[in-house]
């Protein structure tokens, strides 16, 4: 494309369905602690991929 | 929904339904501004006002509107933003993290401690190891067919209760095999205690490190004094360095910023300066009655230090040279978090449980000491499933606020317990953070822009 360039493509809703596994970090949000925003985790399901 | 924002000289685009991210020119970016939804999936553009067209031509016009179509249709632009067919998965789950208090105290003093410098408003403790080892077993049975538990090991200081943290971990190690699980170990400390003893045991079981350090000496040294009033910076910054330098595993200099020192970029270059790559900084948390806390009006003076953090290391990354990881710049775009994860959230009160020193069990960290919260203990576990039924709820879709925000799908609704605090109610967002929350993540999204644009 000439206008657009596109740097993430991957459709978030779609992975989910291999999603939920639950084996990722928890993600505390607390500033007190190191405040994950989720998106900073790595997904630990190998199907997610 | 579509959020459109400028950083760095470009035109960026975050299709929020679909997490997919566009850096668009400026006749596209100009059109996308002023077509809508309706008219790219029709194909028919319409008539554009006349400055548009005197200021890009309505060739270039056309070929933008023709690529924005493909993305509608590729579900890339203005994808589907409905995510209520996941809310079966996100009810009560295993518990797969605790956070042990091992000590409510505290060598430092540090002036904007939310732990009342250790003691969380209640006695001074050590954590016994017959409560450690009780919240062990209460989290291999809780935790289900949960194979990864986490195991934060936390304060007031933990290193003031060093034994308890060795012979907690011993234990935990001689039961994971049985028991079918994979601990992770992380500690956080103020560096004050640390010997070459206790830095090769961290180095060597703890998964990862937070090591708390403020940056520049003087900003340090003016919020975390020793007991006898004097500065701690010199007398970590030398364990710090040694324990980095023995290092293979995640480990992070964290920082906390206040309204005096909004210009906290300073402080992250200087750590940086200072010998660490894996740096983050933080906001401070305090009652808003505190002089140090933050308010609205620090607001652009803190966007500028993100702003200009992010085109520094932006500057770093292109030279190759001088580069550091900065944990509120990381996002994961190829192998983040699920769409569940991201409606769940930290899991606090649901996968995520607080120990105290006599074995009390709260949501997290943040609640414990407020008494309201406790919802059972080490021996008798969780005698109030209410509570945890409620923070299961506190997900993204119960936060009827988030619905309209572009960041959700990145923030998940925030710190439950900063909701609390500060608002009154664990599903009602701070207003102040989500705004820094946006700023971040707005630089955040720049910077991968920045690098994958070059790189291709």
């Amino acid at each position: 494309m000439e206008h657009v360039k596109t740097i993430q493509a991957k459709n978030q809703k779609q992975l989910a369905c291999k999603g939920g596994c639950g084996e990722c970090q928890t993600s505390c949000q607390s500033a007190c602690k190191t405040s994950c925003t989720v998106a900073n985790q790595k997904c630990e399901n190998l199907e997610n991929k | 929904m579509l959020h459109m924002f400028k950083r760095a000289g470009m035109n960026l685009v975050l299709d929020v339904g679909s997490g997919a991210i566009h850096v668009l020119d400026a006749p596209a970016f100009a059109l996308l501004e002023v077509v809508d939804e309706a008219a790219m999936r029709n194909g028919q553009m319409g008539e554009l006002p006349k400055e548009l067209q005197k200021t890009y031509g309505q060739p270039a016009l056309e070929d933008a509107f023709g690529e924005l179509c493909a993305l509608v249709h590729e579900g890339l632009l203005y994808g589907d933003d409905d995510y209520r067919e996941f809310a079966c998965a996100l009810g009560p789950a295993p518990v797969k993290a605790m956070c042990l208090h091992m000590a409510h105290d505290c060598n430092l003093r540090c002036k904007y401690c939310f732990a009342s410098t250790g003691g969380f408003g209640g006695k001074r403790a050590l954590m016994p190891f017959s409560v450690a080892k009780q919240a062990i077993d209460l989290l291999v049975a809780l935790s289900e067919e949960r194979h990864n538990l986490e195991v934060d090991f936390f304060g007031g200081e933990p290193l003031m209760n060093m034994d308890v943290v060795r012979q907690t971990v011993d234990y935990a190690r001689s039961i994971e095999k049985d028991a079918g699980k994979n601990f992770r170990f992380t500690i956080t400390t103020n560096g004050l205690a640390l010997n070459d003893d206790t830095i090769d045991y961290i180095n060597q079981e703890m998964a990862n490190v937070v090591l708390s350090i403020d940056g520049r000496r003087k900003v340090h040294d003016a919020m975390r004094p020793l007991v006898n009033g004097d500065g701690s910076y010199d007398v970590i910054l030398p364990k710090y360095k040694k324990l980095v330098a023995g290092r293979d595993k995640e480990y992070y200099v964290r920082g906390t910023y206040t309204r005096d020192n909004t210009d906290f970029d300073q402080d992250v270059l200087a750590l940086f300066e200072a010998g660490f790559d894996q740096i983050s900084v933080e906001p401070v948390v305090g009652p808003p009655e505190d002089a140090y806390t933050l308010r609205e009006s620090d607001i652009p003076a803190i966007e500028e230090s993100y702003a200009r953090l992010m085109e520094e290391l932006a500057e770093r990354r292109k030279k190759k040279d001088g580069d550091f990881n900065f944990f509120h710049f990381m996002l994961d775009l190829e192998n983040g978090p699920c769409a569940i994860k991201r409606l769940k959230g930290c899991g606090s009160g649901n996968e995520y449980l607080a120990v105290t020193p006599t074995g009390e069990l709260y949501p997290c960290h943040q609640f414990v000491g407020n008494e309201d919260f406790i919802m059972g203990d080490v021996t008798r576990g969780i005698t109030n499933p209410a509570m945890k039924e409620k923070f299961a709820q506190a997900n993204l879709l119960n936060k009827t606020e988030c619905a309209t925000c572009w960041a959700k799908y990145f923030c998940s609704g925030g710190c439950n317990a900063n909701n609390y605090n500060l608002c009154g109610d664990i599903l009602a967002p701070h207003e102040l953070s989500c705004k820094l929350e946006k700023i971040r993540l707005e630089c955040a999204i720049a910077l991968q822009a920045a690098v994958l644009l070059r790189e291709n």
